[in-house]
């Protein structure tokens, strides 16, 4: 039953002798510390427009180009820009369903999954509400968005609480399963049978859709989507809830010994990534398709695993590493266009950059530039003042 | 000449699917077995499974022999092998996640390279006619056996040999069950764990070979459905056995041919319901041979997955 998540919120591997109070106070590498990680993971992105570069090269384009036409579709024009950010906000909810469980050990794989079940979820409330006011229905299918995707998740996460199921593994089982039964529903009793060729539910009405923030011309979905990374953040960081998870998650032992309810934090913990997840669907159906159907399996939810790494399982840091992502997936149709890239070129770089940062985790507590500077600064503090 | 086989038919398919079906299963559940057993989870199967169709079929096309398209997929798989190996051997790297890395990346890189292939058809695997004492269609399509099936259903008990009587397989289960004894006797235990699933990409991309060189018999980018991953989950329900994994696969195999099966007797109700019987099947599965109190005694106990 070994801890075997690589939490890298935990401050064990730092290396060399434990720093003099001196030395805290003149150099604070608690201050190192914590802008660790984020050198960390800028090192790994950098070595990954390295490779992809080199990827780009062998294929005969120039890398530069490609990384400026890149830029352009991702941040350059206010439209690419909030084409970015519509698509970094179901990152964002799917990203929390990996980083959430992280925080307590559990690599939970199953973000499409609940993606999934949450939209069908969502679109079902709000067929069977249409008539209400727009605000009851938007309400009732973020309730039921969320609760139907963080059961879905919240089962994984009870599996392997109560039965020792591989959590991993019975996600992405699930995940399947919730793909299977949306096409089984979707073909069948939900059908508009004027959805011909892309079999889909009938359409929640313009009036119930959810709008875009006034003032842009992006949907409330961003906002519903840096809400969760804000509220993750402070219950894994700032509460005692999320104490007693990272407390699971660095020593399962001492946890269960100190008589924390393991069981009862890592369902919890499932059901509220299962949420943002389908939160993340409830937000597909109500502000972009209006309607659910296969076009929700849209590999958000796998997206969001890599996100939820780079980002080091860091809520708060999912924000920016979900908008790099969706700024990536954004050119990906600029890149179609201009270089005649297939579209599969995004995955080999979101492929190069998980692996990349994976093994940056290696580079924990070994900045050598750090230990290097920390050594230079004991000798000097060792040495006695050359005139008093 | 063709009799109608009526309701029978469906057993007929389901047993033409298990045959089918499962070798893809047989071959990735080989492969994730042999590395399992000596203490990694290659959870990157999945990418090496469409990585290798996808180089098997453009293989098969260039040469126009699909056992050449055979080998260069097993040697994709390889490759994929040694790069799990080698990012798992760096400190603090977590195993499952660098398989998860690997499931992206070497789909990502199939799609990528694959694109030209969907169009031109390559060379397919010969089948061994073993139904012509029937005179129904459906049994002789049913006993249409694939070669690589064969090998499979060889490969099983000669994998379960060498694992259990040779001294490689002793090897290799000793850095399993306990890293620190093989670093005792001397063995280099990251190089035994990368040459195990080297040798397990070795199966699995000639698993993926099968997909688009036999059945379904062509290339494109919805060619495997989580088979690489299933295979993990089956290894794990097949308690780490080769030969268990044989009949595991062919279980696999049968449900997942169940609603095609129906299907094609006139029973559609449900069929999307049918696609999800493998998952379902694999989730139950691992509910009923999992405990939260103990470990399976079967278990390389260096092993993190099966907690």
């Amino acid at each position: 039953m070994s801890a075997t998540s690589p939490v890298p919120t935990s401050p064990a591997g730092a290396s060399g002798q434990a720093p003099s109070a001196r030395q805290d106070r003149v150099l604070g590498p608690s201050l190192l510390k914590r802008f660790e990680p984020l050198l960390i993971s800028l090192a790994a992105i950098c070595a990954t427009l390295l490779v992809f570069g080199v990827f780009l090269l062998f294929d005969g384009l120039n890398p530069l180009e490609v990384y400026e036409v890149m830029f352009r579709g991702a941040f350059g024009t206010s439209f690419s820009f909030q084409n970015t950010l519509q698509r970094s906000a179901p990152l964002m909810l799917t990203a929390l369903c990996t980083a959430l469980p992280m925080q307590l050990g559990l690599l939970i794989i199953g973000g499409e999954g609940a993606l999934v079940v949450g939209g069908v979820a969502a679109a079902v409330i709000g067929l069977a509400m249409k008539g209400s006011s727009p605000y009851a229905v938007l309400t009732a299918m973020l309730f039921a968005g969320a609760i139907s995707g963080g059961l879905w998740i919240a089962l994984a996460g009870a599996l392997r609480a109560y039965r020792g199921v591989n959590e991993t593994i019975s996600s992405l089982l699930l995940s399947y399963i919730a793909i299977a039964l949306m096409n089984h529903l979707v073909e069948g009793a939900l059908r508009d049978p004027e959805s011909l060729n892309k079999p889909a539910t009938h359409h929640i009405g313009e009036v119930n859709m959810l709008g875009p923030i006034p003032g842009l011309d992006v949907h409330w979905g961003l906002i519903y989507g840096l809400i969760a990374c804000l509220v993750g953040f402070v219950l894994m960081k700032r509460t005692i809830f999320g104490f007693a998870a990272s407390m699971t998650g660095g020593n399962l032992r001492a946890a269960l010994l100190s008589g924390l309810r393991v069981r009862h934090l890592m369902v919890l913990t499932c059901f509220l990534a299962g949420a943002a997840a389908g939160t993340a669907g409830m937000v597909e159906v109500a502000a972009v398709h209006g309607r659910a159907n296969a076009s929700l399996v849209a590999g958000y939810g796998y997206t969001g695993i890599l996100v939820a790494f780079v980002a080091r399982q860091n809520p708060l840091g999912v924000i920016p590493v979900a908008l790099l992502l969706g700024g990536i997936g954004a050119s990906g149709g600029l890149l179609q266009r201009n270089f005649n890239l297939p579209d599969a070129t995004v995955n080999v770089l979101q492929g190069i950059l998980f692996m990349l940062i994976l093994v940056s985790e290696t580079l924990y507590g070994k900045l050598d530039l750090w230990s290097f500077a920390r050594s230079a600064a004991a000798r000097k503090a060792a040495q006695p003042p050359v005139a008093a | 000449m063709a009799v109608e086989l009526g309701t029978w038919g469906v057993p007929v398919a389901v047993l033409a699917g298990a045959i089918r079906v499962s070798t893809p299963f047989i071959f990735v559940s080989l492969g994730e077995c042999i590395t399992e057993r000596s203490g990694r989870v290659n959870l990157g199967l999945e990418g090496t499974l469409v990585m290798g169709a996808m180089v098997g079929y453009g293989g098969s096309y260039l040469t126009g022999s699909p056992w050449l398209g055979v080998l260069a997929a097993g040697l994709v798989g390889v490759l994929l092998g040694a790069l799990h190996g080698f990012l798992c051997a760096r400190p603090r790297v977590n195993d499952i996640a660098v398989g998860i890395g690997l499931m992206l990346f070497g789909c990502g890189l199939a799609f990528f390279f694959g694109k030209p292939l969907i169009q031109p058809s390559a060379a397919r695997l010969p089948a061994i006619p073993f139904g012509f004492w029937s005179d129904s269609s459906q049994i002789q399509d049913a006993l249409r056996v694939n070669v690589l099936f064969l090998l499979g259903v060889v490969l099983a008990p000669a994998v379960s040999f060498a694992l259990k009587r040779t001294r490689w397989g002793l090897i290799v289960r000793t850095v399993g069950e306990s890293a620190e004894a093989a670093r005792a006797m001397g063995y280099d235990v990251n190089r035994v764990r990368t040459l195990a699933t080297m040798a397990g990409g070795f199966l699995a991309g000639i698993g993926g070979s099968f997909l688009s060189l036999f059945y379904p018999g062509s290339w494109n980018e919805g060619l495997s459905s989580g088979q690489g991953l299933m295979a993990v989950a089956l290894v794990i329900f097949a308690r780490w056995d080769p030969v268990r994994c044989l009949y595991a696969s062919l279980l696999f195999g049968g449900a997942s041919a169940l609603g095609p099966a129906l299907q094609a007797v006139g029973v559609t109700t449900g069929y999307y319901l049918f696609n999800a019987a493998p998952y379902a099947l694999t989730l139950l599965i691992m509910v009923l041979s999992s405990s939260a109190t103990r470990t399976s005694a079967d278990q390389p106990a260096e092993l993190t997955v099966a907690r």
